[in-house]
C-alpha cells in the first residue's frame, strides 16, 4: 500500500516537472532576448537611455519576484486580456530574468578593454556594429559561466508561479500533499527533483568558471 | 477602456500594511543575525574542520542552493510536523530563512576566509595563538571585510525572498497585501504599493549595510 | 591649403589644463612628428583630431570638416582619419585578414570579395600577406602593429594618426614598423605621429612640433631644429633623448 502511494506521488510529480522545465526554458530564452536588447541600451552612452535601463533593472532586482508575479497576473487583467497563470508567469519571469541577465552581461562588456572600443570608433563603425562585431563576441566567452549559473535561479523562480495557479512541480506537490497528507515524503521528493534539475546546471557553471579562469 | 487606478482605497488599511512591514523587517533582522552566525560557523567548519564535516556542510550548502526557498519553507512547516516537530508560522519562517541564508553565507564567508593570506595564519600560530584565537582575531575580520559587499547583497536577496512566507500565513507585508486586496478588490494598486515598499526596504537596507560597513571596517 | 588646421586648441581634464592654446597647420603629404615630455599634451592633441577626446576651446578642421561641429557625424570624419594605437588594439577574436576587412565590409558596405581584396592589398603593403589567417595572439608585437596599420589603411584615410606606435615594442621590433611608416610617407600619406623615435623624426619627418607644458614650444624642419634648438627646453629634451 505504501509503495503504491509512493509511485503515484512520484509519477505525478514527474509529470508536472515537464511544465517546470518548459517554463524555465521559455522564460530563460525570452528573458535573454529582452536582456540583450536592454544591454544595447544600457551601454549606449546615451544618458536617458542608460538611466531608464538602470531604473528598470533596479525595479526588477529590488522587488520580490512574487510581487512581480502578482502585478502581472492582476495587471494584465486590467487591459481586458484574459490572463492565465501561464501567461502571467511567463511575462513576470521574462522581465525578471532580463533584468538580471542584462546586469550580468553588462559586467562582461565592462571587462572588455577600452582600447577595443577606441579602435572600432576610429574605424568609423556605428555603435551597433561595434557591439555586434567587436565587443559582444569577446564578452560572450566571459559571459557563459555566470549566465549558466543564473539559469539555476530561473528554475527555482518557476516554483513561485505555483502561487498564482500555474501547475508546476511545486503546485503538484501542494496538491498531492492535500490529497495524501504525506508532506514529509511529498516535499522531500519535490526537493529531490528540483535538486536533480539544478545541481547539474550549478556544477556545469562551476566547471565553466574554473575553465575560464585557467584559460585567462 | 481606461481602468482608473484607485490608490485611495488602500488608506483605511494603512495599519495592516504597517504591521506587515514591521513583521518583514523584524523577520529579516532576526534571520540575518542567525543566518550569518550559522554561516560563520559553517565556513569555519568547512575550512578548519575535519574532512567529514566539510563534506557534510558541503551537502547542506548544495541542497539549499539547488532547491527553491518555497519548497524549503513548505518542508519545514508542513513536513516536519509529520515527524513530530510542530512549529508556528513565524518560527517556521525564521527557521527557513536562517537555514537558507546560512547556506549562502557559508560559501560567501568561506571564500573570504580562503582569501586571507596563508602567512597571516602562520604568523598567528607562531605567536602561540590557539586555532580559535587565530580564527577570531586574525582571519574572520579580514574575511568579512573582503566579502562584505557580497554578503550585503545576499541579505537583500533573502529579505526580498521573505515575501514567500506569506504562503504559510506568516503575517508579513505580502500577507497584508493579500488580505487587503481580498477586501477591497484593488489587487493591482495594492501589489504596486507593496512592491514599492519592498523596493524602499531594499534601498534602505543596502544603505544601512553600507553605512554599518564603513563604521566597522576602516577604509583599507 | 592645410589638410589639418588646428587653431588655439584648449583642453582641461577637470582642474588640470592640458592644452593651453595649440595652433598648427598641416599640409597634405606632410609627415609631422610631435615630440615632448610625458604630460606635455601630445597624445591628447592627437586624440582631439579624430574626436576621441573632446576639447573646450579653439577649432580643428580636417579636410574642411569642423571636428567639433560634426560631433554627431564623427563617423564621417573617421572614414578620412585613421589611427594606430600604442597598444595595437587588434580584435583578438578575428584573424589578421578579418581584422583588416571588418571596417570596409561593415562601414563602407563593400562586398565580401572586394573587402577581401582590399585586405590582401593592405597586408601586402605591410609585408604580412603570409599571416592573413593567423590570430593576433600568434603574432609578435611588431607584426601586430603592422596589421593595425593595415587595418587603418584599409579605409583609405587622408590622414593617419600614430599614437606612440613603437613605444610598446621590444627594441628589435621597432624597425619593421618604422620601415612601413616610412614607405607610407614616401607614398605621399599625410602622417601625424606622436613619437619618441628621434632619429625617425629627424630623417623622415617634414615638420617637427615640440610640445612643452601644453603649448607648441618650437616648430619647424626636424633636421634644423635638432641641430640648432632655439629654446633651452628643446635643447635639454634633445640632449637627453638622442643617443
Amino acid at each position: 500500500m505504501t509503495d503504491f502511494s509512493f509511485w503515484v506521488i512520484l509519477s505525478n510529480l514527474l509529470l508536472a516537472t515537464r511544465w517546470t522545465i518548459v517554463l524555465s526554458l521559455v522564460a530563460f530564452a525570452s528573458g535573454g532576448i529582452v536582456g540583450l536588447a536592454l544591454l544595447f541600451a544600457r551601454v549606449s552612452r546615451i544618458g536617458w537611455l542608460e538611466r531608464l535601463t538602470k531604473a528598470y533593472v533596479e525595479f526588477f532586482q529590488g522587488t520580490p519576484l512574487l510581487m512581480q508575479l502578482f502585478l502581472f497576473f492582476f495587471g494584465v487583467a486590467l487591459f481586458g486580456v484574459q490572463v492565465s497563470p501561464w501567461l502571467a508567469a511567463w511575462l513576470a519571469l521574462t522581465f525578471w530574468t532580463s533584468a538580471f541577465l542584462t546586469e550580468i552581461w553588462r559586467g562582461c562588456v565592462d571587462a572588455i578593454p577600452k582600447g577595443q572600443w577606441e579602435a572600432a570608433d576610429t574605424l568609423a563603425m556605428s555603435y551597433i556594429d561595434q557591439m555586434w562585431y567587436v565587443i559582444l563576441p569577446q564578452a560572450f566567452r566571459i559571459a557563459i559561466p555566470p549566465t549558466v549559473g543564473f539559469s539555476v535561479q530561473v528554475v527555482k523562480g518557476t516554483a513561485l508561479a505555483s502561487i498564482i495557479g500555474f501547475v508546476d512541480l511545486t503546485k503538484a506537490g501542494t496538491m498531492l500533499n492535500n490529497a495524501t497528507f504525506r508532506p514529509f515524503l511529498v516535499y522531500s521528493l519535490v526537493a529531490a527533483i528540483y535538486f536533480a534539475l539544478c545541481f547539474p546546471l550549478s556544477w556545469f557553471a562551476h566547471r565553466l568558471e574554473r575553465t575560464y579562469n585557467v584559460a585567462r | 477602456m481606461i481602468y482608473k487606478l484607485q490608490f485611495a482605497e488602500l488608506l483605511p488599511y494603512w495599519d495592516i500594511l504597517l504591521r506587515g512591514l514591521a513583521f518583514t523587517i523584524v523577520l529579516t533582522i532576526v534571520s540575518t543575525v542567525a543566518g550569518i552566525a550559522l554561516g560563520t560557523a559553517g565556513a569555519s567548519a568547512r575550512t578548519f574542520g575535519p574532512t567529514w564535516l566539510n563534506r557534510l556542510m558541503g551537502a547542506y550548502v548544495e541542497l539549499i542552493r539547488n532547491t527553491p526557498f518555497i519548497v524549503q519553507l513548505f518542508f519545514i512547516f508542513f513536513g516536519l510536523p509529520a515527524s513530530g516537530l510542530k512549529l508556528s508560522e513565524t518560527t517556521a519562517a525564521v527557521l527557513a530563512m536562517t537555514i537558507n541564508l546560512g547556506a549562502y553565507s557559508t560559501e560567501i564567508i568561506r571564500a573570504g576566509i580562503q582569501a586571507v593570506p596563508r602567512g597571516h595564519l602562520e604568523a598567528g600560530a607562531s605567536l602561540a595563538m590557539t586555532r580559535l584565537q587565530v580564527l577570531r582575531y586574525v582571519v574572520l575580520k579580514q574575511a568579512f571585510q573582503k566579502i562584505y559587499p557580497a554578503l550585503s547583497s545576499q541579505i537583500v536577496i533573502v529579505m526580498l525572498g521573505s515575501a514567500v512566507v506569506s504562503q504559510i500565513s506568516a503575517e508579513d507585508l505580502t500577507y497584508a497585501a493579500n488580505f487587503i486586496q481580498s477586501r477591497n478588490f484593488r489587487a493591482f494598486e495594492v501589489y504596486l504599493v507593496v512592491a514599492v515598499l519592498y523596493l524602499l526596504l531594499a534601498v534602505i537596507t543596502r544603505a544601512v549595510l553600507r553605512w554599518a560597513g564603513r563604521l566597522v571596517f576602516p577604509k583599507a | 591649403m592645410s589638410l589639418v588646421s588646428i587653431r588655439d586648441l584648449r583642453k582641461s581634464f577637470g582642474a588640470v589644463q592640458v592644452l593651453k592654446g595649440v595652433s598648427i597647420e598641416i599640409t597634405r603629404g606632410a609627415v609631422v612628428a610631435i615630440i615632448g615630455k610625458s604630460g606635455s599634451g601630445k597624445s591628447t592633441l592627437l586624440r582631439c583630431i579624430n574626436g576621441l577626446e573632446t576639447f573646450d576651446n579653439g577649432s580643428i578642421f580636417v579636410d574642411g570638416i569642423d571636428v567639433a561641429a560634426s560631433r554627431k557625424d564623427l563617423r564621417d570624419l573617421r572614414r578620412n582619419v585613421g589611427m594606430v594605437f600604442q597598444q595595437f588594439n587588434l580584435f583578438p577574436h578575428l584573424t589578421t585578414a578579418q581584422n583588416v576587412m571588418l571596417a570596409p565590409k561593415v562601414v563602407n558596405r563593400e562586398a565580401d570579395t572586394r573587402a577581401k581584396a582590399i585586405a590582401s592589398e593592405m597586408l601586402a603593403k605591410v609585408g604580412l600577406s603570409d599571416k592573413a589567417d593567423n590570430y593576433p595572439s600568434q603574432l609578435s608585437g611588431g607584426q601586430q602593429q603592422r596589421v593595425a596599420i593595415a587595418r587603418a589603411l584599409a579605409m583609405r584615410p587622408n590622414v593617419l594618426l600614430c599614437d606612440e606606435i613603437t613605444s610598446a615594442l621590444d627594441p628589435e621590433l621597432v624597425n619593421e614598423v618604422l620601415r612601413v611608416v616610412e614607405a607610407l610617407a614616401k607614398d605621399g600619406m599625410t602622417l601625424i605621429l606622436v613619437t619618441h623615435e628621434m632619429r625617425f623624426a629627424r630623417d623622415v619627418g617634414t615638420k617637427l612640433v615640440f610640445m612643452h607644458q601644453g603649448k607648441v614650444h618650437e616648430e619647424g624642419p626636424p633636421k634644423q631644429l635638432f641641430a640648432n634648438p632655439t629654446t633651452p627646453e628643446l635643447a635639454q629634451f634633445v640632449g637627453s633623448t638622442m643617443h
